[in-house]
């Protein structure tokens, strides 16, 4: 289930010997992660595994306190945070919207980093919150406010401004939480059609099965550690996930994509 | 724009109507003429000049710089109830110009000083006391009415304390007045209009992304927490230098912002329509407060205090109602 022919591309964004962690507690320590560019990357792993606070390191939304992030060979506290900003996107879990925004506006405001006091709104950002509208699929409600959205519209809209933020590496920490399965394919459909398009994205992921379908790259997380990382046809095997959520199971073919599907053993009829 | 153009046009409509208000009758263009040296009339170059402009350029100043440290505490707490006035900020400022006038017998120059140092005295003291690995809204507006009722208290006690004269003295700059408002204390407000408005202007940018949260705005290239206390030195200064100017004048920048916000119908931190509707605020609230008893003149504060407390009243019903049991 690997992509054969897509050519190796030079890393952008890597992390080494990476410790993060919320006061005194170090959730993941000496972690090496390199994020294949132009590839859909999802992590997995169980509850309080580390894989937002993965990503949030990777993203600068906390401090490394030992090893260092990697954006384009550089450490990405060398860069001026906007320039980071340009080169970096994240959604983080749970965003605040502000009070009586309309989806125009909040899609708007991803536009930040590429303004300044001198470059004000120009006919680009028109254009690049447009096309983010359109492709995340919430153009005919640029006029709705954000607080009388459905959930899928709501987090469309929240990925509809991440968009606007034109960055070639995405990420996107739990997009589909809160969503029902045909909201979350939804999502991951667009994931995907933004790493056809160039971008390297990177999703956390709850749901396994979603994961293994849509994954060209899977991290598999435990502990606080990176137990597994490949494709997924190489990496997943019913002892990894036995062995990472204690859960025992088999696999079988997903029907349509071929990719595993887990099903777990015992507590049957 | 459009509502700023009208709020505008009002503040100026009303200037000259300000102009007008006093024992020294005069028509509206010889006001005008007055203010510019023409008119032909001394007497009434000297009152439009000396006593009835600064008068009126002060309230609109005040109330722009009130308007404007009201959006930036009310967007940075997400709260309404996040304004200068409530977490303490203001009654700090008095507590600094009462120490002047009760314990040190000072002058002028020396209460608008100690209200600047109150102020930024009290605002260091909340922002200790609610920073916690980032500042949270709610916390902000705890320990700031929790300050603002100790200084209250304080406040109380140094007037119980004083001589009469100074007690005197000391209320009467305690209810927020033009009435002795001459071109000294409206030139350093105007200096501090003219110089933080436009910073606040500027930081209303990235204030924008910072009401997203910290993680968003840090993902869109916001320094936050120096975002953060750019904000807040620039909104204290603003509100301590009004204090200096002319006193606590109790809820303007509780009310201009989101009043503004109502008229413009947007999400948008609405930094410049606050300050324009601040100024309009108390511009209005002072010609009341002259002619409303004439020839007994009110302090601003009473009625800025009166219709503040009536907003007040409806906003924490709103919020009350709003807010599922």
């Amino acid at each position: 289930m690997t992509e054969p022919d897509r050519p190796e591309r030079a890393v952008r964004l890597a992390g080494r010997g990476l410790k993060a962690g919320y006061g005194d507690q170090a959730i993941i320590a000496d972690l090496d992660i390199a994020i294949p560019t132009g590839a859909l990357t999802v992590i997995v792993g169980p509850n309080a595994c580390g894989k937002s606070t993965l990503l949030r390191a990777l993203a600068r939304m906390l401090p490394a306190r030992a090893g260092a992030v990697e954006l384009d060979g550089r450490p990405i506290g060398a860069y001026p945070p906007k320039e980071v900003a340009r080169r970096l996107g994240l959604l983080p879990q749970s965003p605040i919207a502000p009070d009586g925004i309309v989806v125009e506006d909040l899609v708007a405001r991803g536009r930040y980093p590429h303004q300044g006091v001198l470059r004000q709104w120009s006919e680009r950002d028109e254009d690049a919150v447009r096309s983010a509208m359109a492709r995340a699929g919430v153009a005919a409600l640029a006029d709705r406010m954000v607080s009388e959205l459905s959930g899928g519209q709501r987090q469309r809209a929240w990925i509809a401004m991440a968009l606007a933020q034109e960055t070639p590496i995405l990420l996107l920490d739990e997009p589909t939480t809160y969503l029902d399965i045909a909201h979350q394919v939804e999502v991951l459909e667009l994931a995907r059609g933004l790493r056809r398009d160039g971008t390297t994205v990177v999703v956390v992921l709850h749901e396994l099965h979603l994961a293994f379908r849509y994954a060209d790259h899977l991290i598999v997380m435990k502990d606080g550690a990176i137990v597994a990382r490949g494709a997924v046809g190489d990496v997943v095997t019913a002892e990894l996930v036995e062995e990472v959520y204690g859960l025992p199971c088999t696999l079988i073919a997903d029907p349509v994509s071929g990719r595993p599907i887990v099903v777990p053993l015992g507590g049957g009829e | 724009m459009l509502t700023g153009s009208v709020l505008a046009l009002a503040i100026l409509g009303l200037a000259v109507g300000g102009l007008l208000i006093g024992d020294y009758p005069m028509a509206p263009w010889q006001a005008v003429a007055s203010l510019f040296g023409g008119g032909g009339d001394p007497l009434a170059q000297y009152f439009v000049q000396e006593q009835r402009a600064p008068r009126v350029a002060a309230a609109v100043l005040v109330g722009a710089a009130l308007g404007g440290s009201g959006a930036i505490f009310q967007s940075i707490s997400a709260n309404p109830l996040g304004s200068p006035d409530v977490i303490g900020f203001t009654t700090g400022a008095a507590t600094g110009a009462l120490l002047q006038i009760v314990v040190l017998d000072a002058g002028p120059g020396a209460i608008a000083l100690g209200a600047v140092l109150g102020g930024f005295g009290t605002a260091f003291v909340v922002y200790l006391l609610a920073w916690r690995r980032g500042l949270a809204g709610f916390r902000l507006v705890l320990v700031g009415v929790g300050v603002a009722a100790v200084l209250q208290g304080v406040n109380a006690l140094l007037i119980v304390r004083a001589s009469l004269t100074a007690a005197q003295t000391a209320a009467q700059w305690l209810a927020g007045s033009f009435n002795a408002t001459t071109w000294n204390e409206t030139l350093v407000v105007l200096v501090a209009v003219a110089v933080l408005v436009p910073l606040a202007l500027l930081l209303a940018r990235p204030l924008g992304a910072l009401v997203m949260g910290d993680e968003l705005a840090t993902g869109l290239g916001v320094r936050t927490e120096r975002t953060r206390l750019l904000l807040v030195l620039v909104g204290v200064a603003l509100v301590a230098l009004a204090v200096a100017a002319a006193g606590p004048i109790a809820f303007v920048a509780l009310a201009a912002p989101q009043l503004a916000r109502r008229l413009t119908r947007t999400s948008g931190i609405g930094m410049g329509t606050a300050a324009l509707m601040g100024g309009l605020l108390v511009l209005v609230s002072d010609i009341v407060a002259q002619r409303l008893f004439a020839p007994t003149q009110l302090p601003v504060g009473v009625v800025t205090g009166s219709l503040g407390g009536a907003y007040l009243i409806w906003l924490l019903a709103r919020e009350w109602r709003r807010t599922p049991a």
